[in-house]
């Protein structure tokens, strides 16, 4: 029980660990698609 | 961490309004990034040992201070038009920032991962890869909303220093190390150590540098590194020149596209191929890296203009392995030296990217300029360095032949290592 309250209290903090990480990663691959498309479309 | 000071591989994006606003030469305004990477080798390799005495939030925050303190600095040269400042801004004080943060949390994740350190630590540098994808647009969008004027570049500085700032502070406060003798549950450390190189012993970064096998592996890393690097420096200009020639030559947009195609490459190599070594062995992940990437030199060197296909499809191969033997380098440290000073030595290997950054781009520019000196075009401009390159992956690959296990007169007091097996195993499965 105490292992589940410990998650439950630290799920916050993963999901916002995570976007920190993720959502400026996320544009940063999505400017590179956008470069991408240039070596095959000319 | 990572994905803030991967910045390191934009700052190309700085040197044309650098180049107008202050009145610099190209070499004039590449001074702050290769100042950078020769501090981040240098402070890497000696503040290796403070790392691990001091721990990863410590060292982090070191990190987080100079790697902002250097854009901040910076902007305030760049306001007042002394360009020194931003030399030893962002090279020398953001360069000790950039070695202190690649090195810190090496040994950390090791540990949290014992069963996986090629995963563990490629996602991480995964991320030194990454940072370019994020801040090469970001600061194109920046310089576009202040200006490319002295003062619109000081105020991107200063924007660069905050947000950076705030960015990698996160990283500090939420990095944790692992419990004395925490171990993944059900996992077994003598029965990893069963395979060939993989220690349970400890070796002291002092004696580390004493042993055959870290030189060989910093050849090994030298040449790896030199190969990639000098593809990636002149990317864009290499494949315009190696079909200019022909019925389909390469336009300006298409070949920013192959350079973006060869980050994805290299950052992805980081993750891929560090974690097929999980599986694989190290020694023979960097048999790949060596001997496949020796082969796909040899075909680009053979194919010359004829398939501009096969040219991209071997340019990624290469920085894929580019990628993948840094990424990979931290776990075959721990593999022959334990995880006990695992970081400081990484940062002393990374002297071999110092090395490599300087070698790399000198033979491929060199060999470039000399033979459109001499009237060459098209492929011709490169077949000599191609050549070079594939003699280095050789001798790299024949360094990498020569690791064995190192000599136990190396290793830390039995004593001692018995004390935290006994504690590994009580602990085992804690969390």
């Amino acid at each position: 029980m105490a292992d589940d309250g410990e998650t439950a209290r630290r799920t916050p903090l993963m999901i916002l660990a995570w976007a920190w990480v993720v959502l400026p990663f996320a544009y940063g691959v999505y400017e590179l698609f956008l470069k991408l498309t240039t070596l095959f479309a000319g | 961490m990572h994905l803030a000071i991967g910045q390191a591989y934009a700052w190309s994006v700085f040197k044309p309004p650098l180049e107008s606003a202050l009145h610099l030469s190209g070499t004039g305004s590449a001074l702050p990034f290769q100042l950078g990477i020769v501090m981040l080798g240098l402070s890497a390799a000696f503040g290796g040992p403070l790392v691990e005495r001091n721990g990863p939030r410590w060292a982090m925050f070191v990190s987080m201070i100079c790697f902002s303190s250097g854009f901040l600095i910076s902007a305030l040269g760049v306001a007042t038009r002394q360009y020194w400042l931003v030399v030893l801004g962002y090279g020398f004080v953001g360069g000790i920032g950039l070695g202190i943060g690649y090195i810190s949390p090496v040994s950390t994740l090791m540990k949290w991962f014992p069963d996986r350190p090629g995963m563990a630590t490629g996602i991480a540098i995964m991320g030194f890869g990454g940072g370019a994808l994020i801040a090469s647009p970001w600061s194109t969008q920046m310089l576009g909303t202040f200006g490319t004027g002295t003062g619109g570049i000081a105020t991107t500085f200063l924007v660069h220093g905050l947000v950076y700032a705030v960015f990698m502070s996160v990283g500090v406060l939420l990095v944790r190390v692992p419990p004395d003798g925490w171990l993944p549950r059900g996992w077994v450390p003598a029965k990893a150590a069963a395979r060939a190189l993989v220690t349970t012993a400890n070796v002291s970064a002092r004696n580390a540098i004493r042993t055959p096998q870290f030189w060989c592996l910093w050849v090994v890393l030298c040449f790896n590194v030199t190969a990639g690097i000098g593809i990636l420096e002149k990317a864009a200009p290499m494949i315009r020149d190696f079909f200019a020639n022909t019925a389909t030559p390469v336009s300006v947009s298409a070949a920013a596209g192959f350079v973006a195609l060869l980050s994805l490459a290299n950052m992805t190599g980081r993750i891929v191929w560090s974690s097929t070594s999980d599986l694989i062995g190290r020694k023979n992940m960097y048999r790949v890296y060596l001997g496949v990437g020796a082969l796909l030199y040899l075909t680009i060197a053979l194919a010359g203009s004829s398939h501009n296909f096969v040219f991209i499809l071997c340019a990624i191969g290469i920085l894929s392995f580019y990628g993948g033997g840094f990424a990979t380098a931290p776990a075959y440290l721990k593999d022959l030296f334990g995880t006990y000073q695992v970081g400081a030595i990484h940062g002393r290997l990374l002297t071999a990217w110092s090395t490599a950054g300087v070698l790399g781009p000198l033979i491929i520019n060199a060999i470039a300029d000399s033979q459109k000196a001499a009237g060459r075009t098209g492929p011709a401009l490169y077949t000599t360095s191609l050549y070079i390159m594939i003699g280095l992956l050789v001798v790299g690959f024949l360094a990498n032949e020569l690791i064995r296990p190192v000599n136990p007169r190396f290793h830390e007091p039995q004593v001692a290592e018995m004390g935290q097996q006994d504690t590994l195993i009580t602990r085992q499965g804690g969390s």
